[in-house]
């Protein structure tokens, strides 16, 4: 990696590009559809999304940081097999955290937790940026695309949760007269939703595909 | 009969793809392609039957009686990535034809979601060998069947429609796979699972 920073304007350094990359342009969801199992699985309601993005922004986070500092060692062989080792280690720190200090929690996300380690954002960054770059540029990427994915389900969450059960973070929002959505908590909901906001985003973006 | 109300349900009522939502990624990338989905979900099915049966005995007969069901969620991955691993040296060793048809998708499995996922209801749902034998079985098939429509549907559209740009690609699978979703629901009162 060529290190060329003009030095003036700070939107063009490359901390701060890595970082935006995944928070717009290159967000997880939105332009490169990974991930996206649990993004639609658990966001019926905002706390769940919360406590989802959370997690995968640490488990992303951290592995970033541990691959990077081992990029030199790892034989490219077994490189899948070690990313995933890495990995499930964060996963069982975070769904052990979760089952300790918020078991409601933990019950609604069900097998979701353990899912994170095949979510697919977390290898494929590991993949393309961690095992190639230092660790500086590694967590900013991971925290970048932690973000921008823990965005987007708190955005589909918010959604959700309003037209489904008429509230927000158990606080309701919504007139008396109006009527639950029951469909907007269950999968073909979630289809609808993230495929119209794929549409409006995709065409702001102007990025299309065939 | 309650062997068969998990075969059901797990294909049918409660299938992995769309009601779960989960093996999205091959689901959306793969199903361009009839051929392609086709041997995708026949190498899932063997792929989730064989390593769920493993990590069962894994899980009961070692991890539970000596404590450690605590570092559950790596012995899987382990076993998932080493199964998937001998499948592929077998099949390369003693079934040279079908590398060309069923090699490919094999590393995509690896990091299929619905493959640990079928492991992990194992786990919640307390389900004893029998049980899981079936239970993986129905969900793979189930699996199967949902990205095999997908294909076949999306095959058939790219003939005659007209997509609006934004909507191409991903989008328009979403939409698919959400009416499809709603079809599969229609199916919900023909047995309830637990």
């Amino acid at each position: 990696m060529p290190k060329k920073q003009p030095k003036r304007n700070i939107m063009h350094t490359k901390w701060f590009k890595t970082l935006s990359a995944g928070l717009w342009l290159d967000n997880p969801i939105f332009c490169m559809v990974l991930g996206i199992c649990s993004a639609l699985a658990i966001t019926n309601k905002v706390a769940n999304a919360l406590a989802m993005g959370a997690g995968v922004t640490f488990c992303l986070i951290f592995s970033s940081l541990f691959i990077s500092l081992l990029r030199n060692l790892i034989p490219p062989r077994v490189r899948i097999l070690t990313y995933m080792v890495v990995i499930a280690t964060f996963v069982i720190c975070v769904d052990n955290f979760l089952k300790a200090f918020f078991p409601p929690l933990s019950e609604a996300l069900g097998p979701y937790v353990g899912l994170i380690i095949t979510n697919c954002i977390i290898m494929g960054r590991c993949e393309a940026y961690a095992v190639k770059n230092t660790v500086f540029y590694s967590v900013l990427d991971a925290l970048g695309c932690g973000l921008g994915y823990s965005l987007v389900l708190i955005f589909m969450a918010i959604v959700r949760e309003s037209m489904a059960f008429g509230t927000i973070l158990e606080f309701r929002i919504m007139p008396g007269w109006w009527q639950d959505w029951v469909m907007m908590a269950v999968a073909p909901g979630a289809f609808f939703l993230l495929g119209v906001y794929l549409w409006i985003l995709r065409t702001l973006a102007k990025k299309t595909e065939q | 009969m309650e062997l068969i109300t998990i075969f059901i349900a797990s294909i049918f009522t409660h299938n992995i793809a769309l009601t779960y939502i989960l093996g999205m990624c091959p689901f959306i990338v793969i199903s361009r392609n009839f051929n392609t989905a086709v041997g995708m979900g026949i190498s899932v099915i063997f792929v989730v039957t064989l390593a769920t049966v493993i990590n069962w005995p894994i899980y009961n007969k070692i991890l539970i009686p000596n404590g450690s069901e605590l570092i559950y969620y790596l012995v899987f991955i382990i076993v998932i990535a080493a199964t998937v691993q001998l499948l592929e040296m077998l099949i390369e060793k003693f079934f040279p034809p079908l590398q060309t048809s069923f090699g490919i998708f094999l590393p995509l499995i690896t990091v299929n979601c619905m493959v640990l996922a079928v492991s992990l209801f194992m786990v919640l749902r307390k389900y004893g060998f029998i049980e899981t034998v079936v239970f993986a079985l129905g969900s793979s098939i189930g699996w199967a069947l949902a990205i095999i429509i997908m294909a076949a549907i999306k095959q058939k559209m790219m003939i005659n429609s007209d997509v609006p740009k934004g909507l191409r690609g991903a989008g328009i699978t979403m939409i698919i796979a959400g009416l499809l979703a709603f079809a599969f629901m229609g199916f919900a009162g023909m047995v309830t699972l637990q």
